[in-house]
């Protein structure tokens, strides 16, 4: 058969094949066993009454530094990366991070600064904050930015709860609906829900563009604001735009950007334009900063002059001509409050102020000109070997959606398998099933850091996954067969729930 | 171009395969009158070196104070290879393990830091992370909600020992959905919760009671009494505890008789820096009925098609990707990568390590309240017992004192003044397992010159 080879488990790397599972650490972790120079020599003595004390120790593993250091290189081994794999993560912005913000995030004064230091003594990391609200202002064409967000869900949070204050503030008290788009971000409908909205779903037309006249029926004294990401989850620019802006600031609502999507019209087009009221920015994906195995991310806020009193507090003023000062609920009396102990993410916003800075401003449209060119170009390929595109009439934009309806029914080939199977080729798979609309879809997104070649390559291993599903399709279904595990039962997870390791000698604290 | 590898010609063949005579005819689906017409407030690019030179001079700029503040974030040691092996590419530059077959590495990670967080607070069940410490109290009273169906109604006793930007945050979060915090006093001579405050709302319909352990002034709360008063209410009891402090103190699973409900808390002190107040990351664990009520991201162990071992996203239908507005939180993207450097971090620690932070801070904040205590005027605000901070009170305004010993080149401490003006002139003070004798008689040094010049 011509896979035969292909049906062994090989040994890409890790673990052996002879011993294939990477042991957990507490199976190494031997009891009187531990990395003694890494705490404090001696052990003073204090007072501390008995009912406070712990009597069991915890079940923490007890291993040498080299035996952790050995675990956790291996583990990492079995992740794709971007450092090691494209990863055409649609809607995720899998763009090159480059290594000098992390290296300069990590100077050591700025590890050491203590969120509560004394301004006078926090001068050079509170320029850098203004300077990237000051940059993500101009870039979005919003009036003031708060960069305090956690994450993009954070962000949105803060968004809503601003465009909730705002009518509040107007004593417009009726205003109780948040409309969102069938494609939306399962973030969008659960954000509205946090802040008490409720949401309305507004459906998509043929083309990918919002139903104007659905809209026009729901748009009214209710609506609170609507919440749109342009380009939309769908790959597509949302080009009524300027009618949607219309119709519901009529209507009294607000408009809301979901930044998702940024990374395409970044310096092309502005949300300010647009006629957004308030937006958030994941700076994990258009400014680069490190996904990091799910997060840190970090969801800075953009508002128009009108939200401007609502932002999320502190955000990083001027004090005199050179001198820089957090603001706080003394010089914004209508925030709607802080959203994180300190600042949020400062490690990661100095991430981004350093990316900004290394694109400057002619780098930050040709941002969006690439990952428009590396997206078209993929489509374009895909289209023509053969592939359904999802909106085949519409111009990609940093993404876009290939189908697999047409392969499902005729030879039963679904987005799982597809990307199972990539795996196998070393590339990440796309985002699939999402957008929900969408039957068998794979949203795939380049980003404007992958060369050419790999783009090709991509394309080839696509069209070779295809052929092989032509002739057994049993065996793409079996993929991945190069990855430490093969396709892993979802079902048992979620029935026969293991989610922590107890051990038989009772090293649990319970 | 920075970071985008085109040469002309692979430009020139893509805009032909596209059939596009230029990139810029790529943006036509976008209205002509939307375009940006430039930008103004974004300057030119500069190089690595340019940056690295400007980034170096603002790092100089600010310094590093001798650092004896804590109030939520703690300055502790951090082995040399948490960092080297959490900023590895293969961790620091993944995404979410939507791919579990591609992700193993970081999914293991997780289900270890899961059974790690589970066996510090004594719990049985714990999410991959939230964002930090506040955000996660605010989560863990919104999943108390969902899981007291005998008292839903939102009444949560909060305790002012309670951090501050903790409580700010709680409102900030849960203003629009029904959380009502009611203040909860302190015992002026203890500094730890009044028994007799959380007494006047005895069967009154309590969701939720707060225990901070040790609380924001530092104080040991009485947690077992507080734990089987507030069940006995039926109110659900949401612990906030440092996890430092858990190396050396009872965890919450085994306060009182039954052990605590919900545990959260800021997970900073487990390896991640001080870092201007993030990246940290939160910590959620729970008792294992609760788990479909758990906000997050969690880890499941299964099997794969072979039957070997592998580790997946499990119980994802809580969330907002699949339940949408119905999710128990619109939380996706997380603290992964804080979590990973923190499962090293608790790894290269062990039991022990963890034991001995613990004791060093308690030794060291102690040295440092007998040394400033001995300065006159200088006092205790509290006689309860503590753990690594403490309250001093000063003769003279706090904000002028701390700006003294700036000068010095010195951080005294968090001003209390603002949030807490019963205490008079008062500084929140700690000193971890990082200070020395030496540091702690230079800042007794400065404090006692600042004092004595007035």
């Amino acid at each position: 058969m011509a896979h035969a080879s292909n049906t062994a488990p090989v040994a890409t790397a890790l673990p052996s094949p002879l011993n294939p599972a990477e042991p957990l650490i507490f199976e190494v972790s031997r009891a009187g066993r531990s990395a003694s120079a890494q705490r404090p020599i001696g052990l003073p003595e204090i007072r501390l009454s008995a009912k406070f004390r712990r009597q069991v120790a915890p079940g923490l593993p007890q291993v040498s530094e080299l035996q952790a250091v050995r675990h956790f290189t291996r583990l990492s081994k079995l992740n794709f990366s971007i450092d090691t794999h494209f990863y055409p993560l649609g809607s995720c912005t899998m763009k090159y991070n480059p290594r000098a913000c992390n290296t300069l995030a990590m100077l050591p004064q700025f590890l050491g600064r203590h969120p509560l230091a004394p301004e006078t003594n926090s001068q050079g990391f509170l320029a850098c904050m203004y300077e990237l609200q000051e940059m993500l202002k101009d870039v979005t064409g919003m009036a003031g930015v708060s960069l305090t967000p956690m994450a993009g869900a954070q962000g949105e949070f803060a968004g809503v709860a601003m465009i909730r204050a705002y009518h509040r503030a107007r004593n417009d008290l009726a205003r109780t609906e948040i409309l969102v788009p069938d494609a939306a971000h399962g973030t969008n409908p659960a954000t509205a829900t946090m802040l008490g909205m409720t949401v309305r779903e507004i459906p998509t037309d043929a083309e990918g563009d919002v139903d104007l006249e659905k809209l026009a029926a729901v748009v009214g004294p209710q609506t609170a604001g609507i919440m749109l990401t342009n380009p939309s989850t769908l790959g597509v620019f949302e080009r009524n735009i300027a009618k949607i802006a219309k119709l519901v600031h009529e209507a009294g609502g607000l408009l809301y950007y979901d930044g998702a999507n940024l990374n395409a019209i970044l310096g092309e087009v502005r949300p300010g334009d647009m006629g957004f009221d308030v937006i958030h920015m994941n700076l994990h994906k258009t400014f680069s900063t490190p996904h990091g195995g799910g997060g840190p991310g970090a969801g800075a806020v953009g508002v128009s002059q009108r939200l401007l009193p609502f932002m999320p507090i502190p955000v990083v003023g001027k004090a005199g001509e050179s001198n820089y000062r957090w603001l706080d609920e003394k010089d914004l009396p209508q925030t709607i409050g802080r959203l994180s102990a300190f600042m949020g993410n400062a490690g990661v916003l100095l991430r981004a102020y350093v990316y900004a800075r290394l694109l400057g401003r002619e780098g930050m449209h040709r941002v969006a000109e690439f990952a428009t060119l590396n997206a078209n170009y993929l489509q374009a390929r895909l289209r023509d070997l053969g592939f359904d595109l999802a909106y085949p009439k519409r111009k990609a934009t940093h993404e876009f959606i290939v189908t697999l309806k047409r392969q499902k029914q005729e030879i039963d080939l679904t987005a799982t398998d597809i990307a199972k199977r990539l795996l196998d080729y070393g590339y990440h798979a796309p985002t699939v099933y999402f957008p929900l609309l969408v039957p068998e879809c794979l949203l795939i997104e380049p980003t404007e850091t992958e060369d050419k070649e790999t783009l090709d390559a991509f394309v080839a291993a696509l069209c070779a996954i295809w052929e092989e599903a032509k002739r057994d399709i049993a065996f793409v279904k079996g993929a991945p067969y190069q990855m430490p595990v093969r396709r892993l039962d979802d079902v048992r997870a979620a029935r026969q729930l293991d989610i922590r390791y107890v051990a038989a000698t009772g090293v649990s604290a319970r | 171009m920075p970071f985008i590898p085109h040469t002309e010609t692979d430009v020139a063949e893509m805009l032909a395969a596209i059939g596009a005579p230029s990139i810029d005819s790529l943006f036509g689906e976008i209205p002509a009158e939307l375009r940006c017409k430039g930008l103004s407030q974004v300057p030119e690019r500069v190089s690595e070196m340019e940056i690295a030179r400007l980034m170096h001079g603002r790092a100089a700029q600010d310094g590093t104070l001798l650092n004896f503040c804590g109030a939520g974030a703690y300055e502790h040691h951090v082995p040399a290879a948490v960092w080297e092996i959490a900023t590895r590419g293969e961790f620091y530059s993944a995404y979410t393990p939507y791919q579990a077959e591609a992700s193993q590495g970081t999914l293991q990670l997780l289900y270890e830091y899961q059974s790690m967080m589970c066996a510090l607070t004594g719990m049985e069940v714990s999410n991959a992370s939230l964002y930090d410490g506040a955000s996660a109290l605010a989560e863990a009273l919104l999943m108390a909600v969902r899981a007291n169906s005998a008292n839903n109604g939102g009444k949560v006793l909060m305790p002012q020992a309670v951090h501050p930007y903790y409580r700010e945050v709680v409102a900030s979060i849960t203003d629009a959905q029904g959380i009502q915090p009611q203040p909860i006093g302190y015992d002026p001579v203890s500094g730890a919760t009044s028994l007799e405050q959380l007494r006047a709302h005895e069967g009154q319909g309590i969701t939720a009671v707060v225990i901070q352990q040790p609380n924001f002034f530092g104080v040991l709360e009485d947690v077992d009494a507080i734990t089987d008063w507030a069940q006995a209410n039926g109110a659900l009891v949401v612990a906030v505890v440092n996890p430092v402090s858990l190396g050396l103190l009872q965890p919450p699973g085994l306060w009182g008789a039954k052990g605590v409900d919900i545990v959260c808390g800021e997970g900073q002190p487990l390896g991640a820096p001080l870092s201007s107040g993030g990246p940290y990351f939160g910590f959620l664990t729970a008792r294992q009925v609760f788990v479909r009520q758990m906000p997050g991201r969690i880890v499941g162990r299964t099997v794969d098609l072979d039957g070997k071992p592998g580790y997946t996203l499990t119980l994802q239908a809580r969330e907002q990707h699949i339940r949408r507005s119905k999710a128990t939180s619109n939380i996706c993207t997380n603290q992964g990568l804080l979590v990973t450097a923190a499962t090293i971090h608790m790894s290269l620690l062990g039991p022990e390590g963890l034991e001995s932070t613990a004791v060093h801070s308690m030794a060291n904040t102690q040295a440092l309240v007998e040394a400033l205590t001995a300065i006159p005027g200088v006092s205790a605000a509290f006689d309860g017992e503590r753990f690594h901070e403490a309250v001093i009170r000063l003769p003279q305004a706090a904000s002028q004192v701390l700006a003294g010993l700036a000068e010095r080149g010195i951080f005294g401490g968090f001003d209390l003044s603002q949030h807490y003006p019963a205490l008079g002139s008062a500084l929140l003070v700690c000193a971890t397992e990082t200070r020395t004798a030496e540091d702690i008689a230079r800042y007794a040094a400065a404090l006692r010159e600042i004092l004595s010049a007035h």
